[in-house]
């Protein structure tokens, strides 16, 4: 007989419970499968009411970031094999985010967050046209890729405790994302991103738990992110009160 | 802020789940950080005691024995071994957290974290062994 694995799905049905419940499903252990894979054969075959985004498949979108054991993870890029089949597989919505229905949250706040830092290239110097160029070299480039890699998944965001305890917090993926433009040679916003970020809501209710590194599927690391923008913010305050004349 | 846009999810009957007061048992990672939040209570007491001792070497003789006395006590040695326990993790926890705020350059290449890391740890290293000699030896 097959092996099988039980998967307990949180479901919320607002129009008809107040709350989460669990619900059971016994799926393959197919060990070419990903949890998405075992949800969408509980979507195609067992239970259509299920409700989960995804899209891609592949680690790019960042769609369908649930909470599996407790853990955020980014579900199509996490194995079934991970986990042990004698023992349920508990998927949930992400945490610390309001759920609008079984496996989906409302990601209202996190988008508004994420337009707050203004993660564009700004300049004011030269008009935007398609025959601007702005070249970069390799080294310059290296400089912020790694922050770039981000897929707003949101998996950073249920691993902060912080998200959880003050929801004002701009958040992990934000402040990397703003962190990125500011390393970017083509930029010239960091001193608008850092009148925005400056602040406890900002770059200073981070607490440094690194969670969000931990958790990140594209190694982002957010927290080193946070922490070098700190570092950026402590030296501009150090310059202005050592130098008030030469701040700028 | 967006202005005049509709709320996406107005109307919707959202599930806001509460934080627990016990949040931070519920991850190791969270637990190890609370831990490391509340020693700086204990680097903190500890930083003053040393203060107040500098302070009883300035106001004689008498009061610094009186001082040392009341460190001697079993309470004050108890209090000691313990912050020196929390000391101990507070100093290894930031030092392993060094590396994620510091990006050094030497060249093209990026100075690996471990060196960082190790850097910090070496300094403190000699920092114990100059202390320690000037403590024993008199």
């Amino acid at each position: 007989m097959a092996e099988t694995l039980r998967l307990e799905v949180s479901r919320y049905r607002p129009e008809e419970e107040s709350e989460p419940t669990l619900q059971s499903y016994e799926v393959p252990y197919n060990k070419d499968w990903v949890i998405l894979d075992a949800l969408n054969y509980v979507k195609d075959q067992l239970d259509g009411s299920v409700t989960f985004r995804w899209s891609c498949r592949m680690g790019v979108c960042g769609s369908c970031g649930m909470m599996a054991n407790g853990e955020p993870k980014l579900t199509c890029a996490v194995p079934l094999t991970d986990y042990d089949p004698t023992r349920p597989l508990r998927i949930e919505p992400l945490q610390f985010f309001p759920v609008v229905r079984d496996l989906v949250v409302d990601i209202t706040s996190f988008l508004q967050k994420l337009s707050n830092v203004k993660p564009w290239i700004i300049r004011d110097d030269v008009e935007a046209t398609e025959t601007v160029e702005f070249r970069q070299t390799p080294a310059e480039l290296d400089a912020y890729k790694q922050f770039s890699m981000c897929i707003n998944c949101m998996l950073c965001y249920s691993a902060c405790p912080v998200v959880g305890l003050e929801p004002e917090f701009t958040g992990p993926a934000a402040i990397a994302l703003a962190q990125r433009y500011n390393l970017d040679s083509r930029d010239k916003g960091a001193q608008v991103r850092m009148e925005a970020l400056d602040a406890h809501e900002g770059l200073w209710g981070c607490t440094f738990v690194g969670e969000c590194t931990k958790v990140c599927p594209k190694n982002v690391d957010p927290a080193g992110a946070i922490q070098l923008y700190k570092m950026a913010s402590a030296t501009d305050w150090l310059k202005s009160v050592l130098l008030p004349w030469g701040t700028k | 802020m967006s202005g005049a846009a509709p709320e996406p999810t107005a109307g919707l009957k959202l599930y806001h789940r509460p934080m627990s007061f016990w949040w931070w048992l519920e991850r190791r990672a969270y637990f190890k950080f609370i831990v490391r939040e509340l020693t700086c209570l204990f680097v903190g007491t500890f930083a003053l005691l040393t203060l107040m001792q500098v302070r009883a070497i300035g106001d004689g003789p008498e009061t610094h024995a009186a001082f040392t006395a009341m460190l001697s006590s079993p309470a004050c040695i108890a209090f000691s071994v313990v912050a020196f326990l929390f000391v101990l993790f507070h100093a290894v926890t930031w030092f392993q957290l060094v590396p994620t705020t510091i990006v050094l350059r030497l060249g093209e290449q990026r100075v690996p974290g471990s060196v960082i890391a190790g850097a910090h740890f070496a300094g403190w290293l000699i920092v114990s062994v100059v202390v320690a000699y000037i403590v024993l030896r008199g």
